[in-house]
């Protein structure tokens, strides 16, 4: 953690990532349910951080809130440099699409697009020209030379996920955001799958934030979050 | 990226997006409806630009002349030397309809002299003053102009005149007390366009050959028009001062206003089609809206992962909008080929009564296809399609987040305004356009209601626990009925629409076309003689009585102009509706009787007791005329008869039977008041089977005597309706496509959830039969309902068609309640058989990770 004892400046420039007083509310009935309540993070670039916690401890909301997917009932996220919260709806879509990578735990392909198209997506959407070659040459990375024109119903559950890997890398972010990237998966094809993303994630020198509850996946990350009834409990650095 | 290279690579994207959804057969009935609609509208549009051209192409030989004076009078002669003096060329013709017969031996297998009903336009040599008459020796022989008109004792016919009085140039035909050598095939003349829709064919003749006929009498209706060209100034100068001169029954027509009637009936048979053609229009715009719903509700997902990977709400709508705007552009351009196809079969359809070469279209109706088009997308595909723009990007990790909203429909008021504002339009009249808006929104939304009503009544826990006590499968599809009562309610509803139209145009249609050919009673009158004279009153009875026929009532006829109402000078003007204008300006045929004449019914008033001494001052007038125009008992009305007048109270009012074929009158009186005007008489009667000869020998003894084949003349207007209703029922066509989009897009707008919880059910361990039964019994219970609903719509508004357009009774079709209801099983019955078989052919598996 050098970079913690750096000068503030520093921090500034190699901070990826920050939040500050996170709370989440909703309503439920006519009573509030605090989802998420008093949550700093602050993570730097090519930090591999693992947000573990049970089922219904808030991890996911987090993951939404961090990516500007969700909006915090308190506190403030602060993405690349900028604060999400001052951000409009189309501002914060627009630096989503230049700084993060999504992975989810349900693929989220569309159902209508081959494979390639697939990963193409987020170039063509970002206006970045080129987008069928880029696509091709991660999809080769993530070993579906074969399967380029393939539909997501044709592919395995292993395949769709790496589909999703290289849809989130082509478009070289500098943070990867992974919600339960292996949840769907058995266990052969969720080990390759994280190979893949961890491989990927030092070769890119991206930063990575994954939600997970699979206790050896998280060991795998260079710090740990852990998250119950939406407060964190622990955060231990390996 | 600046905003121009911006706008490019939306552009490429939704290109390809477009390229990749129709690759996924995402957009294929959406197409479809917009082509189907924009051919429907353009076809008509097309056919009608050929058609308003070839009028303003002949707009200049029109009127045959510069100038018309038209009048149901003979012209005073000064009006012919005011012409003259100032230095204008002038030209007469006297239109009056006839019987014209061979006068050739008949051939050995033909029992009579063939007859045929003419409209005769006698002219002088001068005729016409503009444009040329043009004439061929054969039918089908090339045509050539003419110097002049038909020299004396001759006469020109129309080829299908030829045809059927088999009467080839050289034959000879009876006219009246007179014999015409045929001299020509007519193939042209100026004021052809005024024949677009004439029953008659023409044949015409020299002006002067007219009085030896016997033809024109007191009493005959005969228009005499006079044709005045030359200098501008002076035909300016000549006009300010025939105005002034102008009697009642005399008007000037100009290119300006020339032949209203003309255009009048044209806009009316384009207008008829145009409907038709919007009908389609209006069903494609469910079945966008339906497809486009699916649409939406398939792309969810995607657009939430869109706006994860960065794309804005406004980029979205823009890429969605730019998609859908190029695929409209696609479908308006191909609906618009498929349009001018089609026209090309309606001019076809409608070539014997166009008889006029039709210029190619323009382009412009394909801007109206174009904009029909984008009122669809607009207004039907639009609103969805800014749900996509709301869905959080928050729904790819909470599925639940930015479903689409139910309960829409008013985000289609601006669809659903557009298309009542094209109707309107397209309606010419917005009564008659908003009365057509109104029930069809009126039918889906009772519809809705009742599918919905019977759907919650059929799964009522009560009726659920009893039905399916006894089976698994019934317990389960009236749960599903329940629990999908909105979804099941909107789709019956569309179903029972297209089902309506395809119910209404199938069978509603034929019913309608026989209940019109049984409306005229067996012994209904096939034959009118007009034109009897006093003194020939005696010699006609004695003719009947000889040849065996039962002698005929015979109706006194004098023909008297309406001058004044209750003490104040008419003007047309002041009425109201084409038709009381027409009636004001027109000279009334009056009739006067002891009693009220067996086939009227006195509606109000009294009728004139006949021992009632001296002139009675009095009137029974028609019911229905005395509403259009405004006339009530008591009214004093003022008729002038020739250089006489007289004025006459309202006392009653009558009601008849047009339909009856026998002689009606608008107005009569007591014959103290009309037996001294100048009078001819009229009959009607039905001549037996077989008797034909005897009207031949009718017409050689009394020539001037106009003897009318109602059922000659009844075959000539059918030939024309038929036509008329071939190129609608081929419009029509358009709009059952379009209902069977709207019946397709209904069926498949659920099956993504149906197959999504039959997988769900197979893996919770239900059998097949389970599935099949429950969704049997589901489809089985929304077809019957859309069935019923699609039955009962076509019969009310074949009753509605049939009381208040065609005037007709309409028996309830024994086949329409079978069949409709059948339908709509059978249809159903066949979507559950072909979705369950899809759903168990897939693995639950397959289709449940193809939700993920």
């Amino acid at each position: 953690m050098a970079t913690m004892d750096a000068s503030q400046k520093m921090i500034e420039t190699t901070t990826v990532l920050v939040a500050r007083g996170i709370g989440k509310t909703v309503k439920s009935g006519d009573r509030d349910l605090d989802i998420l309540r008093d949550i700093d993070l602050s993570v730097t670039q090519g930090e591999a951080v693992a947000v573990v916690g049970a089922s219904g401890s808030g991890k996911s909301t987090l993951l939404a809130i961090l990516a500007g997917l969700d909006q915090p009932s308190t506190g403030a996220v602060i993405l690349d440099g900028s604060e999400l919260g001052a951000l409009d709806e189309d501002a914060r879509a627009e630096l989503r699409g230049r700084t993060v990578g999504f992975v989810f735990q349900s693929f989220q392909l569309l159902p209508a697009l081959t494979a390639l198209e697939n990963v193409m997506l987020p170039l063509e959407i970002a206006g970045i020209a080129g987008a069928e070659a880029a696509a091709r040459a991660v999809l080769v990375r993530v070993g579906l030379a074969e399967r380029l024109q393939h539909y997501p119903k044709h592919l395995s559950g292993g395949e769709q996920q790496r589909v999703a890997l290289a849809r989130a890398f082509v478009v070289q972010p500098k943070l990867l955001l992974a919600d339960e990237p292996t949840g769907s998966l058995d266990a052969d094809s969720g080990a390759g799958v994280i190979e893949l993303i961890f491989d990927m994630n030092r070769e890119a020198g991206t930063t990575l934030v994954l939600v997970t509850h699979d206790e050896s996946l998280a060991q795998r990350c260079t710090r740990i979050v852990r998250l119950a009834a939406g407060r964190i409990v622990a955060e231990a650095a390996r | 990226m600046s905003r121009g290279a911006d706008v490019v690579a939306t552009l490429a994207l939704a290109v390809r997006m477009l390229a990749r959804d129709w690759r996924a057969g995402e957009l294929r009935v959406l197409a479809a409806a917009l082509v189907v609609a924009v051919a429907s509208v353009t076809s008509v549009a097309f056919f009608a630009d050929r058609v308003s051209q070839a009028l303003v192409r002949d707009a200049h030989q029109l009127l045959g002349a510069d100038l018309v004076m038209v009048s149901d009078h003979a012209w005073d002669p000064a009006m012919r030397r005011a012409i003259a003096a100032r230095g204008l060329r002038d030209a007469e013709a006297w239109n009056f309809i006839s019987m014209v017969r061979s006068a050739e031996a008949p051939a050995a297998n033909d029992q009579s002299p063939r007859s045929q009903l003419v409209g005769v336009k006698a002219v002088s040599p001068a005729y016409p003053l503009r444009g040329r008459l043009r004439t061929a020796r054969a039918p089908g022989a090339a045509d050539a102009p003419a110097a002049e008109g038909p020299a004396r004792g001759t006469v020109w016919i129309e080829e299908r005149l030829v045809s059927a009085l088999g009467a080839p140039v050289g034959t000879r035909l009876r006219l009246g007390r007179s014999t015409f050598t045929v001299a020509a095939v007519l193939t042209l003349e100026p004021e052809r366009s005024a024949n677009f829709f004439n029953i008659a064919p023409r044949l015409m003749m020299h002006l002067e050959d007219v009085a030896a006929t016997g033809l024109v009498q007191p009493g005959s209706r005969v228009r005499y028009y006079l044709y005045a060209a030359g200098a501008r100034d002076a035909l300016a100068d000549f006009e300010a001062w025939a105005a002034k001169r102008l009697a009642r029954g005399q008007h000037i027509d100009t290119l300006e206003n020339g032949r209203p009637n003309v255009r009048a009936s044209l806009d009316r048979a384009q207008r008829f089609l145009g409907l038709t053609a919007l009908l389609a229009a209006v069903l494609a715009g469910v079945a966008v809206a339906l497809g486009t719903r699916r649409f939406v509700e398939r792309h969810l997902d995607g657009c939430a992962v869109m706006r994860c990977l960065g794309a804005g709400q406004a980029r979205l709508l823009a890429l969605y909008a730019a998609e859908f705007s190029l695929l409209g552009l696609a479908a308006c351009a191909l609906g618009s080929a498929l349009g001018f196809a089609a026209q090309g079969v309606i001019a076809g359809t409608l070539a014997d009564l166009l008889r006029a070469e039709l210029p190619p279209p323009t382009l412009l109706p394909a801007l109206r296809g174009l904009l029909v088009g984008l009122v669809l997308l607009l207004g039907f595909a639009l609103p969805p399609l800014v749900q996509l723009k709301n869905v959080p990007a928050l729904r790819v990790i909470r599925r639940e987040a930015g479903g689409p909203k139910a309960g829409a429909a008013a985000s289609y008021a601006l669809g659903l305004g557009l298309l009542a504002a094209l109707l309107v339009w397209q309606a010419g009249d917005v009564q008659l356009g908003l009365t057509i808006v109104a029930g069809f929104a009126g039918a889906v939304i009772v519809y809705a209601l009742v599918a919905w009503g019977a759907l919650k009544l059929l799964s009522s826990s009560a009726v659920a626990r009893r039905l399916g006590a006894r089976s698994l499968a019934l317990r389960y599809g009236l749960a599903n009925l329940r629990r999908h009562a909105r979804a099941n309610a909107i789709q019956v509803a569309s179903l029972a629409i297209g089902l309506t139209a395809v119910l209404l145009l199938s069978f509603t249609r034929n019913d309608l076309v026989d209940a019109w050919r049984r409306a005229a009673p067996p012994d209904a009158p096939n034959r009118f003689v007009l034109g009897i004279q006093p003194d020939q009153l005696a010699p006609v009875k004695a003719f009947f009585a000889a040849q065996g026929i039962t002698v005929p009532d015979l109706y006194p006829m004098v023909r008297g102009r309406l001058t004044a109402v209750n003490g104040v000078p008419v003007d047309s003007e002041a009425y109201e509706g084409e038709r009381a204008k027409r009636l004001i300006e027109r000279a009334f045929n009056l009739s006067y009787a002891e009693t009220l004449p067996a086939h009227n019914r006195l509606a109000a008033g009294r009728w004139w007791s006949p021992a009632q001494a001296g002139a009675p001052q009095e009137l029974s007038v028609e019911a229905g005329i005395a509403k259009t125009l405004g006339w009530k008992l008591g009214d004093r009305l003022t008729f002038a008869v020739g250089s006489d007048a007289f004025t006459a109270r309202v006392t009653s009012l009558r009601t008849l039977r047009w339909d009856s074929m026998k002689v009606n009158f608008f107005v009569m009186a007591p014959p103290q008041l009309l037996a001294d005007y100048a009078a001819s008489f009229i009959t009607a009667f039905r001549l037996p089977e077989g008797r034909e000869p005897s009207m031949n020998a009718l017409a050689a003894r009394f020539p001037n005597l106009t003897v009318v084949d109602v059922g000659a003349a009844v075959r000539q207007a059918q030939a024309v309706i038929d036509q008329l209703i071939n190129a609608v029922q081929f419009v029509f066509l358009f709009a059952l496509g379009a209902g069977v989009l709207v019946l397709y897009s209904a069926l498949v707008a659920t099956e993504d959830e149906r197959r999504r919880e039959a997988a769900l059910m197979r893996v919770v361990g239900a059998s097949r039969r389970h599935v099949t039964g429950s969704q049997r019994v589901e489809f089985l219970a929304m077809g019957l309902l859309a069935g019923v609903l699609a039955t009962a719509g076509a019969a009310v508004i074949g009753q509605l068609l049939a009381r208040r357009v065609f005037e007709l009774d309409l028996p309830p079709s024994a086949m329409l309640i079978v069949v409709g209801p059948l339908a709509g099983l059978v249809l159903l019955s066949l979507n559950a058989w072909l979705s369950s078989r899809k759903v168990l052919r897939a693995s639950p598996a397959l289709t449940l990770r193809e939700e993920t």
